[in-house]
């Protein structure tokens, strides 16, 4: 667990936002403290070019939290009051089922308004809800992952209110009964924060539908806009809705939870995870408590986050907003409050005094969904390797945490290697390669790993051909890119253009002869002791064969030549 | 035990009477010749008599199929499928403006009825509804005709979909002559929940047909239509059928595919049935039964053959039901129950017996607990159902300043004053702090109601009952006074609560009208024994000594 005694270490990155003056507070001063972070040295070599939102998004370093408040009293000294931020996040992962949840309409995202729409996901009257198994089975495989225990027999329940995008003036949901409760998620924290393992509770997983979508003129919100219109493309697209327990205590381990939870639906292939489209939704759920305390604080709920490293920057702010709240004497409102991306911080969308009631009650349009216990084990037995048993492995392997870390991360990446390392790779190269430039040449080209025409075969034949001699490093950097984008063997590539190395020692030395003869200035010079035109010389051999003379022989030899 | 009074005057026994031409084939597909004659075919009595009003009790004939004689005719070649429905349509409107069970007629019937003559001209196969001028309750979504469920708020509107019930009529070959009216969204028993009009009693029009599928009850009594679609959640086919001296057939909840039916509860909602006959009723049950993918309440069972075991009365002998054992139900023929409805029941109890089968009463002690949790349960379901009605995507709009105040506006000008009343109560019940005192406990009720059932069945093969305390009554007598409407329902909501088949099959007559009210007899079967309880009900009828056609209008 975080620490919040970690006093002293601050070095405050991102403090503009997070430090307030103490003369805007009358009298209370308060500052935040925090861990310097590693940014550029310690960052992985793959960023934004292998397709995950998790790696794209290379949170600010902002670190694990130690919110001090100092309250100077009157005669100088001074008392402080920690606290400690309490949060629990509730995910929503829309499943990328061909077709909704409870009818046969498209459930793909992007098209025409009202497109994908029948009279079940209308609401039309008469019309009946059937379930989608990929819907159950999604699930299951899930709360599988989670470690969590399924329910052999769960039901759907009505969740009830109205708006306009809700077409029946209700969501079928689940209730009581979620297709699994008590799980877990464990989590590596990033190198760069210091690392760490941990492991954050999931309280329940359950299935539901979407809602549809408005469109507001005049207005970003259905109040006060001159009109609204309604699409119902995504009504009744299936979710699972994941409902951590509230154990984060930190932005970062908050982003790090939602990140490792989108690498297992990605992983287990039932959702794209896509925060940026919305397939994967965070609804976070703060409260502040002083240190010590048991009892939680007024808890606040914020949405509209669509980054990780928004989530964490939302966060942040938030235990900051509430901390001066409680240390003007203000009370926190319970509401829900909006993530502005442009003004980077939470403004207030609606409150929540009265607790919505949303009067649940079992579903009868559905009988309950009964598994068997062979067909939960049998869904357990076909499960893929899960991010953390991947990234257990390759550290087993010898790799880096850090190395561990960026492989494990996108499910293409980590697919991609295991196949490389299948064709018989070196460990090491093979993460060097897919992390370094195949990943730089990809982000150049803006192509996915999935895309690439390189076989993982191929890049394993590159990696035998540098390991047996044939080819310098050199070489295979530059006939990388075109493998990339054309494909094809690396042997052959080789071959056709000649680009072998040389590593004959009697066509090396005829080699250096003849340039020692040409440069016979240059050869006294270095006798002389100017022994900096060590690399004249090996510059001329390369230029002369084309770069492909072995470079430890050709070393050998010239030295042999040029000192004997 | 029961009283075992004599039973009516003139006993008649099953020979003497004549049995009408029956075609035993007629639910299966045939191919029709064309104008083929059939010699000595018995004229199509389906066309609308005309004749001055009058009582024809007097008059005793057997029940028989009118859909089987439909048929008949329409197979012969002695009419066409234009003839039959123009017969009906003409019928139909001549009573319309007496009887109001309409909310709308179909003006594409006689078009319907062209085609499947061309069909039958052409030698192809035609389904065993052929021909049949049937009436749909109006919460039955048909893709050619509005389909309001009586209510405002749904004025105008024309379902882009047929409900599977209706498109398995279709494809049986029948003919849709209209939508019934009905009690807005089923709920009521009278139809004067209706948010369009009041239909009257084909036996007496001042009083009300029962609801609330009271259209269809009182269109197939009027021989407006041969045979009807309704649903019954609470009583709604069983109590108007009662009623209105037709047959009502509530099948189990799961043998027919709710899709298409606008919900009021859920879990309670069957679509079900009108005939003139247990026969009719029969054949309806079995074109319209039956799994469907688009409901997955609705049972995968297989669909028996209804009607092959309903059997000419004449081979059956003079004790059909020995054997068998009937039980009524105690607390249903007890205080609070007309003289003349109690009578009835008593002398049917009387001729099943004299048909051979055992009648004794079976005493379920928690039956008066079936009404308060069926209110309870229904009006929270009806609640959640009729959420959707908000103006957004169909209906009436009215205007509001904001969202919710145009929810508010269209929902207070769309519904009726019934239909407020219980999303108020369902909405209470399922309230926080509500939900374990109303909702629950009223599950658990339900689960009590449907073991004492389950015991009961196992003591008996059916089980007996009136169907509502009074034969029908004055339109408006109750209007006003929503807990006497509400126990009207006492007979038949425990059905619905265990999900059990019923039949209604008219039994007698009670005071009232100028010919007498009729009072049907309820028969409970156990869940999927429809095929038991059609071929019982139909001995009971066919062997009954009397029959109930509704007088005769005059202008």
């Amino acid at each position: 667990m975080a620490s919040w005694r970690c006093l002293g270490l601050a070095r405050g990155v991102g403090a503009s936002i997070l430090f307030r003056e103490a003369a805007a507070l009358g009298g209370l001063k308060w500052k935040r403290t925090g861990m310097a972070t590693a940014t550029a040295a310690g960052a992985p070599r793959v960023t934004s070019c292998l397709h995950s939102a998790a790696s794209s998004a290379r949170r600010e370093a902002r670190p694990a939290a130690t919110r001090v408040m100092t309250k100077e009293s009157g005669g100088g000294a001074v008392t402080t009051t920690e606290y400690e931020a309490v949060i629990g996040i509730e995910t929503h992962v829309q499943l990328g089922t061909t077709t909704k949840a409870f009818c046969s309409c498209p459930s793909q995202y992007g098209s025409e308004p009202n497109a994908n729409v029948c009279p079940v996901c209308m609401g039309l009257p008469g019309a009946l809800p059937v379930l989608n198994e990929v819907v159950v089975e999604s699930g299951v495989k899930l709360g599988l992952a989670l470690q969590a225990d399924i329910a052999l027999k769960s039901k759907f329940d009505r969740k009830q209110y109205f708006y306009p995008d809700l077409p029946k003036g209700y969501q079928i949901s689940q209730f009581d009964i979620p297709i699994a409760e008590k799980g877990f998620i464990d989590v590596d924290l990033p190198v760069e924060f210091g690392g760490g393992h941990r492991r954050f509770g999931v309280t329940r997983v359950h299935m539901e539908e979407d809602a549809g979508k408005l469109i507001h003129a005049g207005n970003d919100r259905l109040s006060g806009s001159s009109s609204s219109q309604v699409d119902l493309n995504r009504a009744g697209v299936p979710l699972l809705e994941v409902v951590s327990e509230p154990e984060m205590r930190t932005g970062l381990e908050a982003a790090e939870y939602a990140a490792e939870l989108q690498r297992m639906v990605r992983y287990l292939g039932i959702s794209n995870g896509n925060m940026q489209e919305g397939s994967m939704r965070c609804d976070v759920n703060i409260s502040i408590r002083p240190m010590g305390r048991e009892q939680f604080g007024t808890k606040v709920e914020i949405k509209n986050m669509n980054s990780f490293s928004a989530m964490q920057k939302a966060i942040e702010f938030e235990i900051d907003r509430q901390i001066a709240l409680l240390e003007e004497g203000d009370k926190i409102k319970q509401e829900t409050r909006l993530w502005e991306e442009g003004s980077q911080r939470t403004i207030s969308m609606r409150s929540k005094e009265g607790l919505a009631d949303y009067r649940y009650f079992p579903e009868p349009d559905l009988p309950e969904v009964i598994l068997s216990q062979e067909y939960i084990d049998t869904t357990r037995a076909n499960l893929p390797e899960l991010p953390d048993a991947k990234r257990r492995r390759y550290e087993s392997l010898g790799l880096s945490m850090q190395d561990t870390l960026v492989l494990a991360n996108d499910v293409d990446v980590a697919a991609f290697f295991d196949e490389v390392l299948a064709k018989g790779a070196d460990v090491k190269q093979a993460a060097n390669w897919i992390m370094g430039d195949m990943a730089a040449h990809l982000k150049n080209i803006k192509m996915t790993i999935t895309e690439a025409k390189l076989t993982p075969a191929s890049l394993a034949e590159l990696i035998s051909l540098i390991k047996d001699g044939t080819i310098s490093g050199k070489i295979a950097k530059e006939i990388l890119p075109e493998l990339i984008e054309k494909g094809g063997s690396a042997k052959e590539a080789v071959e056709s253009k000649g680009l072998s190395q040389i590593s004959d020692t009697a066509t090396i030395e005829s080699m250096v002869d003849k340039i020692l003869a040409d440069n016979m200035k240059q050869v006294e010079a270095y006798r002389g002791g100017k022994t900096k035109l060590q690399g004249f010389f090996v510059g001329q051999a390369m230029k002369a064969s084309g770069g492909r003379v072995n470079p430890g022989l050709l070393n050998k030899i010239l030295m042999a030549k040029l000192n004997g | 035990m029961l009283h075992s009074r004599p039973m009516w005057a003139r006993k008649v026994g099953p020979s003497a009477l004549t049995q009408p031409q029956v075609f035993h084939a007629a639910n299966l597909p045939v191919v029709l010749h064309q104008r083929a004659t059939r010699n000595g075919s018995t004229q199509c009595s389906a066309a609308p008599s005309s004749a001055a009003a009058v009582c024809e009790s007097s008059v005793q004939q057997r029940p028989t199929s009118v859909i089987r004689k439909i048929r008949e005719s329409l197979v012969s070649g002695e009419k066409s499928a234009v003839e039959i429905t123009e017969a009906y349509l003409a019928n139909l409107r001549e009573r319309e403006p007496h009887v109001r069970s309409f909310l709308h007629v179909s003006e594409k019937a006689l078009q319907d009825a062209q085609e499947l003559d061309k069909r039958i001209a052409g030698g192809e196969e035609v389904g065993p509804l052929a021909g049949v001028p049937l009436g749909v309750k109006d919460n039955l979504c048909t893709r050619d005709m509005p389909s309001t469920g009586g209510s405002q708020i749904l004025r105008g509107y024309c379902p882009p979909f047929d409900a599977t019930a209706v498109a398995k009529l279709r494809s049986s070959g029948a003919i849709l002559v209209g939508k019934t009216n009905m009690d807005e969204f089923g709920m009521g028993s009278s139809t004067e929940g209706s948010a369009y009009q009041v239909t009257a009693n084909p036996w007496d029009l001042s009083r009300i047909p029962g609801g609330s599928s009271g259209g269809s009850a009182a269109a197939v009594a009027a021989g407006q239509c041969a045979g009807a679609l309704g649903s019954d959640t609470g009583g709604s086919i069983r109590q108007p059928a009662s009623f209105c001296g037709v047959v009502g057939l509530k099948p189990s909840y799961g043998r027919v595919s709710r899709f298409g039916l606008m919900a009021y509860a859920s879990s309670l909602d069957v679509v079900g049935c009108f005939g003139t006959s247990v026969m009719d009723a029969a054949i309806l049950l079995e074109a319209v039964a039956g799994a469907d993918k688009n409901d997955s309440t609705c049972s995968p069972q297989d669909v028996p053959d209804y009607t092959s075991n309903l059997l000419p009365i004449d081979g059956l002998g003079s004790r059909p039901l020995a054997g068998i054992k009937f039980g009524i139900i105690t607390e249903t023929v007890g205080d609070g129950v007309d003289e003349d409805v109690l009578l009835a029941v008593r002398q049917a109890a009387a001729h099943l017996e004299s048909l051979g089968a055992s009648v004794r009463e079976v005493a379920m002690p928690n039956f008066s607990l079936g009404l308060p949790a069926y209110y309870v349960l229904a009006t929270s379901e009806a609640s959640s159902n009729l959420a959707r009605y908000d103006g957004v995507r169909y209906g009436p709009r009215a205007h509001g300043e904001e969202v919710m105040s145009m929810y508010g506006n269209s929902r207070a000008q769309g519904f009726g004053p019934e239909v407020k009343r219980r999303i108020l109560m369902g909405t209470y019940a399922l309230s926080a702090g509500y939900y374990d005192a109303f909702y629950k406990k009223a599950q658990q009720v339900r689960t009590v109601i449907q073991r004492d059932f389950k015991n009961a069945l196992q003591e008996v093969d059916l089980l007996l009952s009136p169907v509502a305390p009074t034969a029908a009554y004055k339109i408006g007598e109750k209007v006003n006074d929503p807990l006497a409407m509400y126990v009207g329902d006492l007979m038949t909501v425990n059905v619905n609560l265990a999900g059990l088949p019923a039949l209604v099959v008219p039994c007698g007559l009670a005071k009232g009208g100028t010919c007498g009210l009729p009072v049907g007899l309820q028969m409970i079967g156990p869940a999927f024994g429809e095929e038991s309880l059609l071929r019982l009900g139909h001995i009971f009828e066919q062997t009954l000594p009397m029959s109930f056609s509704a007088p005769t209008l005059v202008a």
